[in-house]
């Protein structure tokens, strides 16, 4: 999409007037159906279409999150669930990421845990809660475990594909300029495989939210989830569908923030640069 | 039978032939290397006194890029040995660059040193000022076109003075113009450094172009020495140029 933009404008005589006018467009044409169906929402709300009891409407909903806001209940929880998240990405895509990088390295380490972790794999890790709830009950430790093990796999397969999916001759270049190891692995190793590392982390951050929401609306006395489930049992519906909205919010910061990155460190790549 | 690969900085047991320059000479004997059950060389000898334009040619699969990667230490023979007082740089067939390096941090990488020294990054400069590229230090390799691309590989291999260059066909996948160029700006920077240098090519007429010597490989070992006596910068119309030009084809296609 923006290389055909790109070759439209650079085409153009108007360049200077066009280009950022094609921006814009790009810019906006993503919010106009999000912003279109909350407008519907809002209107079968307040024609009385759609019950408050059902779904109430989104200005309800903004006023719940104002009240709550106010009383210091939504930023406490927001603040618990995502230091939950991260905890449990910085350990399960740390360890994921270190047994990638081993594993693409070295074929003795690859051959003692691959199978191993490729059997593990196969258990669906939301599986494990009954398991995890006897092990830790509902503390932060069994949150950590679920979303560390969810978000382990991803980072581990992609660091392992990246990893091995390094062009061959660009190794080779390098150990004949008499590079050091230290060097190789800095200098090609990392930068090449990282494109692959990204898939990983953004794949792993989809699967971290559905954990934790999963983990906090089971077993939690706090965070997101836990507000969602208090307030089905008052029937504060505007909660809960707040909570929801929360937890989308939560989702596409992260992944918004993975997205810069990955354009940051994956400038010299053509896919990646910014029009 | 001795099987040792001398590269680095070790000391042939020879004294070089010619003292001129920085170039080293480099001595091969019975040089043997096989791949599976497939014999690519078989004992072969060449000396290359200091500072000379070798150009080896022959068919494909004759055993020519073998020869050039043992003779660079990417590879160890099976048998034979290499000795060269100096140090080995490859300029392979396709650039190689670091698509996420800067243009003179891939120069850098030929000095064969930790990152971001001054020194390094000086040297790197001078190097990519050689081969005409000072101004695009700062560019991603991507959108170099496929000559500056071979020219950066250039300055990569030629930053830390080896004694050696070995050339495995690296202006193959330039258009003819391209190529010329390249031809004349590699003339150029061995005139003025004297490194010894070894090209591997299909192309005839570039070895002569190039080359003091042209010796050709057939069947893992060398058919043919020649020596080109002509005056540089050489030129394809000139009737001496064609008339080796036809006798090394004509071999070539005689050995089939």
């Amino acid at each position: 999409m923006t290389q055909t933009l790109r070759a439209e404008t650079r085409a153009s005589p108007l360049v200077d007037l066009k280009a950022p006018l094609a921006r814009l467009a790009a810019g906006v044409s993503g919010w106009l159906i999000p912003a279109a169906l909350v407008a519907l929402w809002q209107a079968l709300s307040s024609l009385g279409w759609l019950a408050d009891s059902v779904l109430p409407s989104p200005w309800a909903v903004l006023q719940a999150g104002w009240r709550l806001t106010l009383t210091g209940e939504l930023p406490r929880n927001a603040e618990v669930s995502a230091l939950r998240a991260l905890a449990g990405l910085a350990v399960g895509g740390g360890i994921g990421f270190a047994l990638g990088l081993a594993n693409g390295l070295s074929r003795l380490s690859e051959s003692l845990t691959d199978s191993t972790l490729q059997m593990v794999r196969n258990i669906p890790h939301l599986a494990l809660i009954p398991l995890v709830i006897l092990w830790f009950g509902i503390e932060e430790e069994a949150k950590l475990f679920l979303v560390a093990l969810g978000v382990f796999f991803p980072v581990y397969a992609n660091t392992l594909h990246g990893v091995r999916s390094v062009d061959p001759h660009l190794i080779e270049m390098a150990k004949s300029y008499r590079m050091s190891r230290a060097d190789l692995f800095l200098r090609v190793i990392l930068p090449g495989a990282l494109p692959s590392i990204f898939v990983g982390l953004r794949y792993a951050l989809g699967i971290m939210w559905l954990t934790l929401i999963v983990a906090e609306t089971i077993a939690a006395q706090s965070g997101i989830g836990y507000m969602a489930m208090q307030a089905r049992e008052f029937f504060a519906v505007d909660v809960v569908v707040l909570s929801i909205l929360i937890y989308a919010a939560l989702g596409k910061l992260a992944d918004v923030v993975a997205r810069a990155l990955e354009r940051y460190c994956l400038a010299w790549n053509p896919a990646y640069r910014k029009v | 039978m001795t099987v040792a690969v001398l590269s680095g900085k070790l000391l042939s047991f020879e004294a070089p032939e010619h003292e001129a320059g920085p170039g080293a000479s480099l001595t091969v004997r019975g040089l043997a290397k096989s791949f599976g059950a497939s014999r690519v060389l078989e004992s072969l000898d060449l000396h290359v006194p200091a500072g000379q334009f070798v150009a080896i040619v022959g068919r494909s699969g004759c055993g020519k890029s073998t020869l050039l990667r043992l003779v660079a230490g990417l590879d160890a023979p099976d048998a034979g040995r290499v000795s060269l007082a100096g140090e080995a740089r490859m300029m392979f067939q396709e650039p190689r660059l670091l698509p996420w390096a800067r243009v003179l941090a891939n120069v850098e990488v030929g000095s064969g040193q930790q990152r971001g020294q001054p020194d390094a990054r000086r040297r790197a400069r001078e190097a990519l000022d050689a081969v005409g590229l000072a101004d695009r230090a700062e560019e991603w390799p991507s959108v170099l076109s496929g000559g500056q691309k071979s020219r950066v590989a250039l300055a990569r291999a030629l930053v830390s003075r080896p004694s050696l260059l070995a050339l495995d066909e690296p202006l193959g996948a330039l258009d003819a113009l391209t190529r010329i160029e390249m031809q004349r700006l590699l003339e150029a920077v061995w005139l003025k450094q004297r490194f010894t240098a070894i090209l591997v090519t299909h192309d005839v007429g570039e070895a002569i172009a190039l080359a003091d010597r042209i010796v050709l490989i057939e069947r893992g070992a060398i058919a043919m020495d020649v020596a080109v006596d002509l005056p540089r910068p050489r030129h394809r119309g000139d009737p001496a140029f064609g008339a080796l030009e036809e006798r090394i084809l004509a071999r070539l296609l005689d050995g089939a």
